[in-house]
């Protein structure tokens, strides 16, 4: 189900590259929905207890789910290696939403009416459709050994395995030492793959994937990272950090891109606050590298060869995040700051000898995501989130021969919806899904590189078993 | 002095206090279980009403919607879950046939209960679980009727010495502890298999090879809390009459001793005398780990 939910946003004075970018965003619509959310009745089966134990609303782990996934799938009852269950007993969740979208552009590119060339027009399309399918297996091989496999389609059964991993947990008797390695979602505390939204604009978070207008290379986030995981916790679960040593391909498998390694940092706190609950902190930072070139080509310039990627110039991500909840309420507040080497921002191949253009600098920027709930009861979530990207420092800058607007490519994505869940049982799950969103982008329209507004409009039947 | 009959009568009591009660759940019951109830835990002030909304989220799939134990994944769960109606409770610090204390629930919620489906909720707040304790109160009509015993008292733990440890294994010959927990006190003594709880269900006597956790904590205290206000709703009677405080702590040594897989003080010092180290020797199993964290 997972597939490229980068959030590219691509300058259109080039028409083929505006092209490209819409047929991208199609392409992206087609697809639809981005998100292999992990909520495991499998799990419930095997403890006998309900979804809204571990759940605030599945996906969304509640922090006593967040205990038992740090945990290693485990309760720590001594009853959680597989020995203690039915041999029958296999871990196996499936996960698909069928629904109605609606998808709605203000400025599509279209040929003119002589077909000459290309213009832009609104272009709406609606019907039934259906999610992807996650196949989620997950939990113990032994006590303090677990792990998680999930293979993940399109709506087109086309599969891919969107996380693979084995874990050692509570190493040496210590909560505080826990080692992964696979596939794996970083540990962001604002999970997107349990994300409660599922639009093609936001089954994903804007701020987890956005990269400026003009880059070539590809990073998110948001998407599961190959790598190594060193990750510990206090017992209670309220101080929680992590430290990642990650292939630079972006989740790829088979090596595509270079030989470098990333590094992901990830550290948070909880502390209660009367009746209000529990309340957290933290922050992360991720430090990477990707190529600007192929040391090999095959084929002629740009056929590179796999894995031989040189000229690596750096990126950054860090964040800030709060968690914060007054009784049913609850609101998450994230402050993003990014910056790429001005190779990467003006996509420029780092040969030797080679230099930037004229006005090339690092493109900087930083973004805001508010995400609040009110959950009436267990069965009922209200969701709405605002996110906002705003370019501080455009990779073409004044000095350059056609320097980009200080706004091209700043993003706001509005969301609004619900989820109704008419049963909570420890078997399955099922819910009544709403969701309207909308993104506005500024300079990125396919033709005439002027503001875009996209907006998604679902409902569905979203289960689990 | 060995009280036989003082014994028996308490495993009677035991095991008859949770019928007795959930028939008076019946049809004139003596008192109505109350809507509104307080727990009272430290500078905590935990309130049902609150409570509620927790308990139908975490804990009805099991415990039921009347928190009469029947919850949809009961039949599935062993040992059964807690009935609350009955208002009978295996973790107190209070004595048996009594209610227990807020913390009791307080501390039961945070702990858990090992080798159940029961798990530690410390991932709630303080404040969560105080509420908690408050709602499970309103299920019974004894939390209006009657007030918490008054907690038994633990005297200071006496000096570890092999002698104590000595007479501890003449004290688990004597109370025929073996009879249920086995002579190696793996929970397979001759009465094991014929054993069962408040609910008429198979119960297995506490395996001290297997774990230094014992359902109401892992503490040396808690072992001797255990002996003295026994595990209500189960065979396990209490031994407050039975037996001195000083034997109790003699006996909380040797079974220490028994976990021999599970390092201690008392097994240090057990294994460091030939007697010790030839039966801790004997009982050890080596090369058959399985991976359950279970010791076998």
């Amino acid at each position: 189900m997972q597939r490229s939910c980068t959030v590219v946003l691509k300058r259109g004075p080039a028409r083929s590259s505006a092209g490209l970018l819409f047929s991208i965003f199609l392409l992206a619509l087609l697809l639809l929905d981005c998100r292999p959310a992990t909520a495991l009745p499998a799990f419930a089966r095997k403890y006998g207890m309900p979804c809204s134990s571990c759940h605030e609303a599945w996906p969304k782990l509640s922090p006593f789910g967040q205990q038992f996934k740090d945990n290693g799938y485990q309760m720590g009852n001594d009853r959680d290696a597989p020995i203690f269950q039915q041999a029958a007993y296999w871990p196996v969740t499936f996960r698909i939403t069928p629904i109605w979208h609606r998808e709605s552009t203000n400025k599509a590119q279209v040929d003119n009416s002589t077909f000459t060339g290309s213009t832009e027009a609104k272009v709406t399309t609606h019907g039934f459709d259906l999610s992807g399918l996650d196949f989620h297996t997950g939990g113990t091989l032994a006590k303090n050994f677990s792990f998680y496999v999930l293979p993940s389609s399109d709506p087109t059964a086309s599969f891919h395995f969107e996380s693979v991993w084995a874990r050692m947990d509570n190493l040496a008797g210590s909560t505080w030492l826990n080692i992964k390695m696979g596939k794996f979602e970083l540990d962001n505390l604002l999970s997107e793959k349990r994300i409660l939204t599922l639009t093609s604009i936001s089954g994903v978070y804007t701020n987890y994937h956005f990269q400026p207008v003009g880059e070539g290379y590809k990073f998110g986030i948001g998407d599961n990272q190959l790598g190594f995981e060193w990750m510990g916790h206090s017992k209670d679960d309220r101080t929680r950090i992590s430290a990642s040593l990650l292939s630079s391909n972006d989740g790829q498998v088979n090596l595509p891109t270079n030989r470098g390694y990333n590094g992901y940092f990830a550290a948070s706190r909880a502390f209660e606050v009367g009746s209000l609950g529990l309340q957290r902190v933290g922050g992360f930072a991720y430090l990477g590298e990707a190529p600007t070139y192929f040391q090999f080509t095959n084929g002629g310039p740009g056929a590179g060869i796999s894995g031989t990627g040189i000229g690596n110039k750096g990126f950054q991500r860090y964040g800030l995040i709060g968690m914060w909840y007054i009784k049913k309420f609850d609101i998450t507040t994230i402050f993003f700051h990014s910056s790429d080497s001005p190779w990467l921002g003006t996509n420029t191949p780092a040969t030797p000898g080679a230099t930037l253009p004229l006005g090339a600098q690092s493109p900087k920027w930083n973004g805001g995501l508010f995400e609040s709930h009110y959950n009436f009861n267990p069965q009922l979530i209200l969701i709405n989130r605002y996110e906002l990207v705003r370019m501080s420092q455009q990779a073409f800058g004044s000095a350059a021969a056609t320097p980009y607007p200080s706004n091209l490519g700043n993003a706001d994505v509005l969301t609004f919806g619900f989820r109704y869940y008419p049963f909570i049982s420890s078997r399955a799950g099922f819910a009544y899904h709403g969701e309207y969103a909308t993104i506005w982008q500024k300079g990125v329209s396919p033709v005439t590189a002027t503001d875009l507004t996209t907006s998604s409009l679902l409902f569905g039947f979203d289960f689990a078993f | 002095m060995l009280n036989i009959k003082k014994i028996c009568l308490n495993v009677a009591v035991t095991l008859i206090l949770p019928v007795a009660a959930m028939a008076q759940g019946g049809d004139q019951p003596a008192a109505k279980p109350s809507k509104h109830m307080e727990s009272h835990i430290g500078n905590l002030t935990g309130h049902s009403e609150a409570g509620a909304q927790l308990y139908y989220r975490y804990c009805w799939g099991c415990h039921g919607a009347r928190g009469n134990g029947d919850g949809e994944n009961a039949p599935y769960v062993t040992p059964q879950p807690r009935n609350f109606v009955a208002a009978t409770f295996k973790c107190r610090s209070t004595p048996t046939g009594t209610l227990p204390l807020d913390s009791d629930l307080f501390n039961t919620l945070t702990r858990g209960f090992n080798f159940t489906n029961m798990p530690s909720w410390a991932a709630l707040t303080a404040q969560q679980r105080a509420d908690l304790v408050a709602f499970i109160k309103t299920f019974s009509a004894r939390w209006v009727a009657e007030k918490p015993g008054d907690p038994i008292p633990i005297p200071p733990e006496p000096k570890l010495t092999v002698e104590s440890i000595k007479h501890g294994g003449e004290l688990f010959q004597k109370l025929e502890c073996w009879k249920c927990h086995g002579q190696e006190g793996r929970g397979d003594g001759p009465s094991a298999s014929t054993l069962t709880d408040s609910n008429d269900q198979p119960i297995r006597p506490f395996n001290f090879a297997s774990s230094n956790r014992s359902k109401c904590g892992r503490t040396n205290q808690d072992l001797y809390r255990i002996f003295m206000t026994g595990v209500d709703g189960t065979p396990m009677p209490s031994f407050a009459d039975v037996v001195k405080p000083e034997d109790a702590w003699d006996l909380v040594h040797y079974l220490r001793t028994l976990q021999v897989n599970n390092a201690s003080p008392e097994l240090a010092l057990w294994a460091g005398t030939k007697e010790g180290a030839a039966i801790i020797n004997a009982k050890k199993v080596e090369n058959t780990y399985t991976g359950s964290g279970v010791n076998p």
